[in-house]
């Protein structure tokens, strides 16, 4: 196949890619967007079999490879559950850092494939462009497979913090540019493995210290990232559809990690820098106590939901911890069958990652457009009748809005507080992941319902009958 | 004088980076995880590479150590073509809309 009309197919392959993210800007036309991925992925897959013209064993072994991994891909993805998105993508991203990683690799000890040059005679471009790409890679493969097993539980949420880390990063991340800068004037193959080892250091201390509230923003950064190393890649190779891709991925997730920043009203460097949630746990623990709550049951819940005309739903993390979407979908049929409305309001940082809630919802079989983002119903809470806050805490708290000393002023919250009244279901009157307590809980018109959010919403649905 | 060939691939970069931010913040946020799930299995192109790398066979030995960075590649990849894609498919068939007959 000519070099040309292969550069054509993989522009076509990229411009698929960019069709494909189109279509999500609306949930009916984004089935066929993930087609137009699957048919650009294969158009770029069959193109590059056909410029290498090499079908031999090898070529056997590269579609038994295929496969191999294709089921395994397929197996993971028909059988993970919902709630465990999270972990899955941030696995999947640091499969693409180490992907990339490996590539560079080969490139590096082989670049006549790549017609980049001979070893140790690589041109300076292709050096610089590998270098980078196999940097990033790497960073974003210990950050992912860090993030994943904060994710998991299998190593704790909380920030790990130590003196001196921050020079320790800047430091390190000042050795990996003078690497590269040795690397392409030596074009030394050591150079080019201590990089990546120095690379695969970084990523792992630069997520270490960043807390379990701010995955959601961890995980868009490190989607951010397996783009940029793509796009390395891309440059190397001099592969259209590659670098087109890079630079897609690369901006969505930058995008989405500003978004999941200003939902909790902090800077980027704010969450990079970590270390939330360790703090201001003890100040406002001492006049807790001290502050008469209403708790109820589920008859009380019940009887205020029944003579309601509307209700607004807030679900949060606790809600899928719980497991209980599908229960909470059934309470809501109810309710609609007594002619009540209803309807799904999202905080954008609810959940462990973007979007988490949406598709835990969609899962539980509740219409899309019953669920309502922060800013496109928060002024109905104030015509609402009742508040259900199901596994939400901080996106709730009023002390956003009305205590400046308070670490989460100025993060938009959900005026749940202007509902007629508030249900509140929870285990304990404990904290959230911000650690401080929610005024929400001692007012007037709120109601505390103390108990596991399933089995709540279960008896609610009962008593309503 | 001629342009460097490096230079229109950095042109398609930067433009690509803008088509990304606009086409980015048309996604609806109730979309933004198979928005994840889905430029994670795109990226996953990156198997064009590993291709490469893996049939670069010198000298018949189809498991030279730089193929064998390829055939690696090659399987972390396709992981994440086929689970990205699938599991965006999966989550894509869930969003429904409103019946309408149940009003």
């Amino acid at each position: 196949m000519s070099a040309n009309l292969s550069a054509i197919l993989y522009l076509i392959s990229g411009v698929l890619f960019i069709l494909a993210l189109r279509g999500l800007s609306s949930p009916e036309t984004s089935r066929q967007g993930n087609l137009f991925g699957i048919i650009g992925m294969i158009i770029a897959v069959t193109v590059t079999f056909l410029s290498v013209g090499n079908f031999t064993l090898g070529f056997i072994y590269v579609l038994l490879f295929l496969v191999i991994g294709g089921s395994i891909g397929a197996f993971i993805a028909y059988r993970i559950p919902m709630t465990a998105m999270p972990e899955l993508v941030a696995g999947f991203h640091s499969l693409v850092g180490l992907a990339a990683v490996f590539v560079a690799i080969s490139a590096f000890i082989n670049p006549e494939a790549f017609n980049l040059g001979t070893p140790n005679n690589i041109k300076l471009a292709s050096l610089i462009e590998m270098a980078i790409g196999a940097a990033i890679g790497a960073i974003t493969f210990s950050g992912s497979i860090i993030a994943f097993l904060k994710l998991q539980g299998i190593m704790s949420g909380a920030p790990i913090t130590f003196r001196g880390q921050h020079l320790l990063n800047a430091l390190i991340l000042i050795s990996i540019i003078v690497l590269v800068f040795y690397l392409c004037s030596t074009q030394s193959s050591k150079l080019f493995w201590i990089l990546i080892a120095v690379s695969f250091l970084i990523g792992f201390l630069i997520i270490i210290p960043i807390g379990g509230a701010d995955m959601p923003v961890v995980i868009s950064m490190l989607n951010s990232y397996s783009g940029w190393a793509a796009a390395g890649i891309g440059f190397t190779l001099e592969n259209t559809a590659l670098i087109i891709t890079g630079a897609l991925v690369g901006s969505s997730g930058a995008i989405l990690s500003y978004i999941m920043c200003k939902g909790m009203n902090r800077s980027f460097f704010n969450v990079i820098l970590g270390g939330f949630g360790a703090t201001d746990q003890t100040s406002n623990n001492q006049n807790k106590e001290q502050k008469p709550v209403k708790s109820g049951n589920a008859d009380d819940a019940a009887f205020l939901m029944k003579n309601a005309s509307s209700v607004i739903i807030v679900p949060g993390y606790g809600m899928a911890v719980a497991q209980a979407q599908h229960a909470l979908r059934e309470m809501v049929d109810t309710l609609k069958k007594n002619d009540i409305k209803v309807s799904y309001a999202i905080h954008p940082v609810a959940g462990r990652m973007p979007g988490h809630m949406n598709v835990l919802l969609a899962e539980a079989n509740v219409p899309y457009d019953e669920v309502f983002e922060l800013e496109e119903i928060n002024n109905d809470f104030i015509n609402a009748d009742v508040a259900f806050v199901i596994g939400a805490n901080d996106v709730t708290n009023p002390v956003a809005k009305t205590d400046p000393q308070s670490p989460i002023y100025g993060m938009p919250v959900l005026d749940v507080e202007k509902c007629k009244s508030v249900l509140f279901v929870k285990r304990s009157l404990s904290p959230g992941y911000a650690g401080i307590d929610n005024e929400l809980f001692y007012k007037e018109n709120t109601l505390m319902l103390f108990a596991d959010a399933k089995k709540m919403t279960e008896e609610i649905t009962k008593n309503l009958d | 004088m001629e342009i460097d060939p490096f230079i229109f691939r950095l042109s398609i970069f930067i433009l690509s980076i803008f088509v990304g931010y606009y086409v980015v913040w048309s996604v609806t946020p109730s979309l933004h995880t198979p928005l994840m799930s889905v430029t994670n299995a795109i990226s996953s192109v990156i198997i064009v590479g590993a291709i490469i790398a893996a049939l670069s066979d010198n000298n018949g030995n189809i498991f030279s150590s730089s193929s064998i960075y390829g055939f690696l590649a090659i399987i972390l990849a396709a992981v994440n073509i086929f689970g990205g894609f699938l599991v965006t498919q999966r989550m894509l068939a869930m969003y429904k809309k409103k019946k309408k007959d149940k009003n």
